[in-house]
């Protein structure tokens, strides 16, 4: 732990001007993940900005039918709110597969999206890191890397992105918007997060200062077909091996769209347009979607302990697949496979 | 005799309850005391070597910084090794913090920073600049096991293997069905919900009383009083409350060292709290590989047993645990094999954890014994009960008393065993393979020389003491139980004392021997109360009792009364006014019986069983049921009793599914160190868990016939779950923990 100072903001402007300012500075949210690495000594802000007093914790409709989850909007309160349950099930889904009820009433929407990878080499400082340090290294590559991507991955650096919301986020396109020194900007799902490639310490698009808003969910059809299922090593309260997030708009027999997003398997939701687009105009089948899996892990790539993250990812797309097929979403609290 | 109240057998709250949920129960980390500094240990980065040089100036500058100690200005401390050793110590010579410029375990503490605030202590300790040469390390056992060595020193309390008896490689060459495997345990770390700590209060004229996070209150007393040069009038260790230990607070750590250390120094009173990762710095469950051969006939009665295992120890200790004398101590054979060796690595010394050795010991040969089952299609139970013995074959003795036919029996009844098909993916429900399998558990009941001491006053109040501890396992409650049997007083008029280094002396609370070592001292006080108030009682003018011996006498309601005329009574005030005193007090040792312990060998068993779900597509696994049939002699409290063995398979659970220290050989480190990603079971991944004890009848080992439950409920639960595994989905996985990606090869 550093020593840091800290200031509530008063207003959005305040509060992006403050970071924007100053290089060591930093938002707090909830502060589950920044506390946590700022207690490892990962990150070591000289200021932090208390955002959560600020004015970003609605839920609303939007003009074109959809609804914007404000940043501070709590990842319990997203959950459990009544639009989000009958119009994103898929989300309220996801979120609940992640984390712990404790944690899930202190986390925020924002937060959610930035948390940092949970990769055992970057949480411990004694250790070297490209992503905490660059140019250290990466010793997962070689070292202890069950945990650790299969898709996308560089020589810099094999981390994972951790989250579950942003698993179904992707898959529902969702849209963040953020407030900057120059007004505001959207960015979409698939381009908010980053593959590590030689960068591995910057893990989105989001500019120092910038300040997440709101995420907004463009209408969607998938309050039937879809499933958020969780793959981790014991039934509760850990990361995922590998997680897929699959929502499908079936017209009579066939798959009129369709949407698949996997967790745990990349530094950043990985979805792939080719392999939604082999499943449009198609009928549901085992076989199709063996072909799916196979076409989406067509790069995998495996490391001394993770080479059964492949399997599982394979296995794990049929199976969400046939659950969103089904319309039998993997139930959160009932742990046995749908 | 005991029956007055009958308390004891009855279950009983916990009498420290409401303090540990109110949180009036202080921990060893939230001890007060005026002007208290903290301190924050900074650990090595690299696991051999030296280091090179320290840069403290960025930490001291810090405002509120007091002092940064490093092998360089650490005060002078005691010079023989055996000064370091506490009363678990295995052979060799004890870790001594900041002794030398030496790094030789990755997390090694190198640095004590301590400052007016906990805060500042942490934020100047990552400012500390360590330089280090860097030196090969070595801790994978795989490279380290060819030079593994059978211990030449052994450890006091730790049974070597015996020798070897008959033949049992011809034997196992000669058998018709052989069994012959590879079996591992991944190292596990205790993860005690309290991390370490220690509050040392200096106090005028530099007396420490210290609160340390212990199992054994002398033991850390003890230590520092040789390892700093102080009489141990000068040094009180109290540890009411422990948070969880599991054998993680049976030595002094190293934070007990820096505390005391620094308070001496600075003349202060200062506290030292291991962070979680921090807890992964120290003692652990040691990687064990364990190869059994089993060799039997087709009616599975076993020709030969050879268990071998090589297990972890660091390069300054020989740890030693019992590991492969459970084969032949469970089954009948001629021909045994057994030899334990150790393989040094370049971690900390391994330390004691909940049944240490039995617990990996025995899921290995129950494993191999599922193995024999499915080998010569006879089952499980049935092939225990072929070989089963009712002798200590090593040692030619009796048991005290073994109930283990019953467990199996009861068990299987309430499990339904009876309606299991034996055929792997027999069962299935939807997607979920559904497997049964079952284990035998065992551990030795020992019992240790304890004393307390026993204090009534004529209000009726009645205290017990003893310096043993209560690591959460119902310590309080029970000596309470068996004090209000004795005395015949009420639950409320007692009051129990212990985790006090100035109590009446007793060892580390371990290896579930404190409810018969310090239940029988505090027995035996409160017997000694009972006589000298009976004498005052019969010596009262006109006492009702004057012709009657104790034989023929009741204590109950705070009363002597005759058991067959209960009109006739003496009152506890009566009699010791006649006597002419205000209070009894009685201190008496327990200790075990040499006759009992050199003509039987005393052992609780267990039959666990276990009920698996498979998901077939993905490989995750539910243990959505688990009957344990414990025999264990009287069971003194049936509700903390049973907490015990709850607490224990839910270890085993996490043995068998989902606990590993993983450690990056490169860098010679544990690398999960958190509990996000060291996993134990949550609530999630718990079902249905239910406990029977099985009566048994114990009148050997200690007049109670307690033998202790505290680690009988881990051992024999993995295996069980991995039998159920198999018998799910006819895969054999002999690397616990069983993880997904094992069940998907
Ligand atoms: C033990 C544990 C288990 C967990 N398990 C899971 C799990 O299974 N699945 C899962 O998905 N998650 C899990 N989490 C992670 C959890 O979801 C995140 O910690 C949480 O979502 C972060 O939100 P927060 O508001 O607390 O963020 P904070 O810790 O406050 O902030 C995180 C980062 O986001 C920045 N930030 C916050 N808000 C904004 C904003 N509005 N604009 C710009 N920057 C912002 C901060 O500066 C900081 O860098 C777990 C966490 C823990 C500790
Ligand atoms: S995988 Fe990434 S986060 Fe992990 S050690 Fe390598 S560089 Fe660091």
């Amino acid at each position: 732990m550093n020593r840091f100072s800290y200031v509530r903001a008063e207003s959005i402007d305040e509060a992006v001007r403050e970071v924007v300012t100053d290089p060591t500075a930093r938002f707090i949210a909830g502060g589950t993940n920044l506390i946590d690495l700022m207690k490892y000594n990962v990150e070591r802000p000289e200021r932090l900005i208390d955002i959560t007093r600020l004015p970003l914790n609605e839920i609303e409709e939007t003009d074109g039918g959809g609804l914007r989850v404000g940043a501070l909007v709590t990842n319990d309160a997203a959950a459990h709110d009544p639009r989000i349950q009958a119009r994103y099930p898929l989300l309220s889904s996801a979120i609940m597969a992640g984390a712990s009820p404790q944690l899930r009433n202190a986390a925020t929407t924002g937060g959610n999206l930035l948390q940092r990878t949970r990769c055992y080499y970057f949480y411990d400082s004694g250790t070297p890191c490209n992503k905490r340090e660059p140019g250290t290294g990466c010793p997962a590559s070689f070292g202890r890397n069950r945990i650790h991507a299969i898709l996308g991955t560089s020589n810099h650096c094999i981390a994972t992105h951790p989250s579950d919301m942003c698993v179904a986020l992707a898959a529902l396109e969702a849209v963040v918007h953020v407030a900057g020194p120059d007004g505001t900007r959207a960015i979409s799902m698939a381009d908010f997060h980053r593959l590590p490639g030689d960068t591995p310490e910057i893990d989105t698009n989001l500019r120092h200062g910038e300040m997440i808003l709101a995420v907004e969910l463009p209408p969607a059809d998938f309050g039937t077909n879809y499933t958020y299922l969780k793959l981790r090593d014991r039934l509760s309260y850990a990361f995922a091996l590998v997680s897929v997030a699959a929502a499908l708009r079936i017209d009579g027999r066939t798959i009129a769209e369709a949407r698949l997003a996997l967790g745990g398997v990349a530094h950043k939701p990985w979805r792939d347009s080719e392999a939604e687009n082999m499943l449009r105009g198609q009928a549901a089948s085992a076989e199709r979607f063996a072909d799916v899996a196979d076409y989406i892990l067509r790069d995998a790539k495996a490391f001394d302990d993770n080479a059964f993250k492949i399997d599982l990812a394979r296995r794990a797309i049929v199976t969400a697949l046939s659950q969103a097929a089904a319309g039998t979403p993997q139930s959160q609290t009932d742990k046995r496979i749908q | 005799m005991l029956q007055a109240n009958g308390y004891i057998g009855v279950p009983q709250n916990r009498v420290d309850g409401r303090a540990k949920v109110t949180g009036a129960a202080q921990y060893a980390a939230e001890f007060d005391a005026p002007n208290l500094a903290y301190g924050i240990v900074v650990s090595s980065a690299i696991a051999k070597g030296r280091i090179t040089s320290i840069d403290a100036s960025a930490a001291l500058a810090v405002p509120g910084v007091i002092q940064v100690f490093t092998h360089e200005n650490r005060s002078r401390t005691a010079w023989f090794d055996r000064s370091y050793r506490d009363e678990t110590a295995p052979p060799g010579s004890p870790f001594r913090p900041l002794y030398d410029d030496a790094v030789v375990y990755s997390g090694q503490p190198v640095a004590l920073v301590v400052a007016e605030e906990y805060e500042i202590a942490a934020c100047a300790a990552s400012l500390v600049q360590i330089e280090y040469e860097t030196d090969t390390h070595l801790t994978d056992i795989d490279l380290a096991k060819n030079e593994a060595y059978a211990p030449p020193r052994k450890r006091s309390g730790v049974k070597e293997p015996p020798s070897p008896r008959g033949d049992a490689e011809e034997a196992f060459v000669q058998a018709p069905v052989k069994i012959h495997h590879e079996y591992r345990v991944a190292i596990e770390h205790h993860n005690p919900m309290e991390p370490h700590a220690s509050t040392v209060i200096y106090q005028e004229g530099g007396k420490l009383v210290i609160h340390d996070k212990t199992q054994g209150a002398q033991n850390s007393q003890s230590y520092v009083a040789s390892v700093f040069g102080l009489s141990s009038d000068d040094v009180q260790v109290v540890a009411p409350f422990v948070g969880g230990a599991f054998g993680s607070g049976l030595r002094p750590q190293y934070q007990l060292f820096l505390a005391v250390m620094a308070a001496l120094e600075l003349k202060r009173s200062i506290r030292v709290v291991l962070t979680r990762d921090q807890m992964f710095t120290f003692g652990y469950r040691p990687l064990t590989i364990q190869t059994i051969s089993l060799g039997a006939g087709p009616d599975g009665k076993l020709q030969s047993i050879m268990h071998d295992a090589i297990q972890t120890t660091s390069p300054w200790e020989d740890y030693q645990e019992v590991v492969v004398n459970w084969s032949n101590l469970l089954y009948h054979c001629d021909n045994v094999k057994l030899t334990y060796k150790l393989a040094q690595v370049d971690t900390y010394t391994p330390i004691d954890m909940r049944a240490p050795g039995a617990a990996i010991g025995v899921t290995a040969i129950e494993t191999a014994m599922d193995e024999l089952a499915y080998a010569t299609g006879i089952d499980p139970i049935e092939l225990r009960l072929r070989n089963y013995t009712e002798t200590d074959e090593a040692n030619k003795k009796g048991f005290t008393s073994k109930e283990l036919r019953a467990c199996y029996q009861i068990g299987a009844e309430r499990f339904g065993w009876s309606k299991r098909n034996p055929e792997p993916r027999s069962m299935r429900d939807g997607r979920e393979l559904v497997g049964w399998g079952m284990a035998t558990g065992v551990w030795e009941a020992i019992m240790q020389k304890t004393a307390a001491r026993a204090v009534l006053t004529q209000d009726g109040k009645l205290e017990v003491s003893s310096a043993t501890a209560d690591i959460g396992t119902g310590t309080y409650t029970i000596l309470t139980q068996i004090a209000a049997d004795t005395l015949g007083v009420n639950m409320e008029d007692v009051t129990a004392r212990i985790g006090d280094s100035s109590l009446p002396k007793s060892p580390v609370q371990g290896g579930s021997w404190t409810a018969a070592s310090a239940g029988s001292a505090v027995q035996t006080a409160c017997q000694t109360v009972r006589e000298k108030l009976f004498k005052y009682a019969r010596q009262m003018d006109d006492s009702p009792l004057a012709n009657a011996s104790i034989e023929q006498v009741t204590f109950a309601n705070g009363k002597i009364l005759l058991t067959n005329d209960p009109s006739s009574s003496v009152t506890f005030a009566q009699a010791m006014q006649a006597g002419g005193v205000d209070r009894i007090e009685a201190e008496e040792k327990a200790s075990p019986s040499l006759q009992t312990s050199m003509s039987y060998s005393g052992y609780s068993h267990s039959a666990v069983f276990a009920e698996v779900r498979v998901d077939e597509g993905l490989g995750i696994v539910r243990v959505t049921r688990i009957v344990n049939a414990v025999a264990a002699g009287t069971i003194l409290n049936p509700k903390t009793a049973r907490s015990q063995i709850l607490g224990g398979v839910v270890f085993g659970i996490g043995m068998a599914l989902e606990e590993e220290s993983m450690l990056d050989h490169n860098l010679g480190r544990f690398m999960n160190h958190s509990l996000a990603e060291y996993h134990v079971p949550v609530n999630a991944d718990i079902y249905d868990i239910d406990v029977i004890f099985v009566s048994e009848h114990e009148d050997k080992l200690n007049p109670m016939g307690v033998k202790g439950v505290g680690e009988i409920g881990v051992v024999g639960t993995a295996a069980a779950i991995g039998n159920a595994i198999y018998h799910a989905t006819g895969k054999r996985i002999r690397d616990y923990p069983i993880t997904i990606d094992k069940l998907l090869k």
